[in-house]
């Protein structure tokens, strides 16, 4: 990777006031995503990732707590750095949102206002963010719908939300986040609810547009299948930690972290039939109950006493690019 | 195969959509002449995209949903019934027989009861057991085979994680000792590393208490793993069963192979994309006429769109709902 990224995370810890005290979401996460690079954000639920997307907009709600050495840059090219964290009125926040970053959600029912059309929200946004004449914008919007795969877009611009199935609202959703032309784009769980041939549909055409628009992707699921085909590097995450990162070929042929090879023996695997499915033995722990040392600990077949539930693993090059957090690599050449 | 456990021979399900003063009201077929026989002892999967009617399936078995039309038995070498005609007093014996287990483990519980009440419901309200001793006795049994320890059985359901509460689902729908169960996407709701577990509980529970599942989902790589024999859905006809080895090695309909390829592979190199649907499931309430499938087959045929395709016997004791699959088959 040549380029310089597009945005930097380190260090980043998110913690939420509650009623039951100071609850760790995200600890100490680190990465970057480059231009045109599609990072993959893969993880249980609970694991945080949702959170980490929004923590790049500042999305999270009101009782949030960033830690006073979490650092978020963005770096627009030909645009001066901007510190995501340090923005506190909101309306500086509309540079990020919308602006340099786009986020399509999970369930585009919810997220579209059910009573007003597709076409005058794809309008708004377009406005908020540019000087743009409200007739530019409906043609650049119905541009976008062309492109995404709705037939028939000058038509579909004035329908709402609910006349649209399942998939196309997916499209819709895609079409709006990409007329801003963003930098980034957070997809979280963007085909987590829809049918296996739809979603296939969605995944070619994400592919499609990153090669066209150039521009990164948070890619964020639990199903390591979509990561296999949609993403160049992968992160892990487990209980708010990134457990390994690295290319996508590389960590689902050799993955080093006890918890992704437990993932890839617990999904049933259609090209092995015969293979019997292995459970990750326990529970995920309560975000109350968070385990000290390596937060994966309590469920490692390969912990050590004394050593993982008390000190937390630095990140450990297995081959270049390719880093796990975990004891059990470092274990030879520990000198205790 | 063993003998049937549970028949169907063209059952349909059909809802009413408004009245009209001429002429007939048109109707939602949400299950459309279903003929399938479910083998004694089987772990048979019912696959199928959202809106296939593969839930409704289910429940007209269970008599949840109304039977419209067609044959529906039941027959498990003690009883026989005819789930379209059955009287009340049969009905009450065969809900003790066939049970759900449901998908989403935090709504199915209710959060005011205790998990020892939750399982010991069912016994009280079919008047399974005559005594409270009687009533634990048969609690404790079920929740041990299920996994669960006595002390769990005090608590209440939001003390436990999503994988503990389905254990509590299948020990509430196990409990009054039945011998068919549907588990309708009981794992969809689940993270991948405890959806093993459950997979595997169901399993050797099926193998320990004699069980025939019918297990409904919409991912075909968890069918693949569990299942005896697999039947696919679209749009509510059944488009090909097969025994499970057979399905995946060589899917024989359009639909099978398209639905196979779509699952996104490990393997980053094999996008599957040679074999990619267009356009989405029609409406159930206007589906196409003579094979459903046609709007998207990728080998469509002139025949496809007047002829209905019917359930047909294909060859390694499959069968096959489409006129072309033989010449249509790849290689």
């Amino acid at each position: 990777m040549t380029a310089a990224p597009l945005i930097t995370v380190r260090d980043m810890t998110v913690r939420f006031r509650t009623d039951e005290g100071l609850i760790t979401a995200v600890e100490n996460v680190d990465f970057e995503i480059a231009p045109g690079e599609v990072l993959g954000l893969v993880g249980e639920s609970g694991s945080g990732k949702s959170v980490t997307a929004k923590a790049l907009m500042q999305l999270n709600a009101k009782n949030t707590v960033y830690d006073p050495e979490s650092h978020i840059m963005l770096q627009v090219p030909d645009q001066p750095p901007l510190d995501v964290l340090s923005l506190k009125r909101e309306r500086d926040m509309i540079l990020v949102r919308g602006g340099a970053i786009s986020m399509i959600f999970q369930e585009p029912m919810a997220s579209f206002a059910p009573a007003i059309t597709i076409g005058d929200q794809m309008v708004e946004q377009l406005r908020l963010h540019s000087d743009m004449s409200r007739k530019r914008a409906r043609e650049i919007s119905i541009e976008m719908l062309d492109r995404v795969g709705i037939s028939d877009a000058a038509k579909r611009f004035a329908q709402y939300a609910f006349e649209f199935s399942g998939g196309m609202r997916q499209r819709a959703m895609i079409a709006m986040a990409l007329s801003t032309k963003p930098k980034l784009l957070i997809a979280d769980e963007p085909t987590t609810a829809l049918d296996v041939t739809i979603q296939a549909q969605v995944i070619d055409l994400m592919k499609d547009l990153v090669a066209e628009f150039g521009m990164g992707i948070l890619f964020i699921t639990h199903d390591l299948g979509v990561i296999a085909q949609t993403a160049d590097r992968v992160a892990v995450m487990y209980l708010g930690r990134i457990v390994e990162t690295g290319p996508v070929r590389e960590v689902i042929k050799n993955p080093a972290h006890p918890y992704t090879q437990g993932l890839l023996h617990a999904l049933p695997r259609l090209d092995d039939l015969d293979a019997p499915l292995v459970p990750v033995a326990g529970d995920i722990p309560s975000p109350l109950e968070r385990p000290p040392g390596c937060v994966f600990h309590t469920r490692c077949d390969r912990a050590i006493a004394g050593m993982c539930d008390t000190r937390t693993p630095e990140a450990t090059t297995v081959v270049e690019g390719h880093e796990a957090r975990c004891f059990d690599l470092t274990k030879g050449q520990e000198v205790a | 195969m063993n003998a049937p456990l549970v028949s169907l021979n063209e059952l349909s399900v059909h809802y009413p959509l408004g009245r009209r003063l001429i002429g007939a009201a048109p109707v939602l077929k949400a299950i459309d002449q279903v003929s399938l026989d479910i083998p004694k002892g089987s772990f048979f999967g019912l696959v199928g995209e959202s809106g296939s009617g593969k839930t409704t399936l289910g429940r007209a078995i269970l008599r949840a949903a109304p039977i419209s039309g067609g044959h529906a038995t039941y027959c498990d070498g003690e009883v026989d019934y005819d789930l379209g005609t059955i009287g009340k007093e049969q009905m009450r014996d065969y809900r003790k027989r066939a049970q759900l287990i449901f998908q989403d483990p935090y709504a199915a519980l209710s959060p005011r009861m205790t998990v020892r009440d939750i399982i010991a419901e069912p016994l009280e309200v079919m008047g399974i057991t005559k005594t409270r001793e009687e009533t634990d006795a048969r609690v404790r049994e079920i929740a041990a085979k299920c996994r669960l320890n006595l002390e769990h059985l005090r608590r209440f359901p939001h003390a436990f994680s999503g994988g503990q509460r389905q254990r509590i689902s299948i020990a509430r729908a196990l409990v009054c000792g039945p011998k068919f169960v549907i588990a309708d996407e009981s794992v969809a709701a689940l993270d991948v590393s405890i959806q093993a577990d459950i997979l595997n509980l169901l399993k050797s529970l099926q193998r320990e208490l004699h069980l025939t599942f019918l297990f409904i989902s919409h991912d075909l790589s968890v069918v693949a793993h569990v299942c005896d024999y697999v039947a696919v859905m679209y749009l509510g006809s059944i488009v090909e069963v097969a025994p499970t080895r057979e399905l995946f090695a060589t899917p024989r309909h359009p639909y099978t192979r398209a639905l196979l390829s779509a699952i996104p592979s490990l393997d980053p190199d094999d996008t599957g994309q040679a074999q990619r649907l267009e356009g989405e499931v029609p409406s159930p309430a206007s589906p196409p006429s003579g094979c459903r499938f046609h709007t998207r087959c990728p080998v469509v045929h002139d025949r496809c769109r007047r002829d209905i395709p019917h359930l047909q016997e294909a060859d390694e004791g499959t069968s096959v709902a489409c006129h072309f699959w033989r010449e249509t088959l790849p290689g």
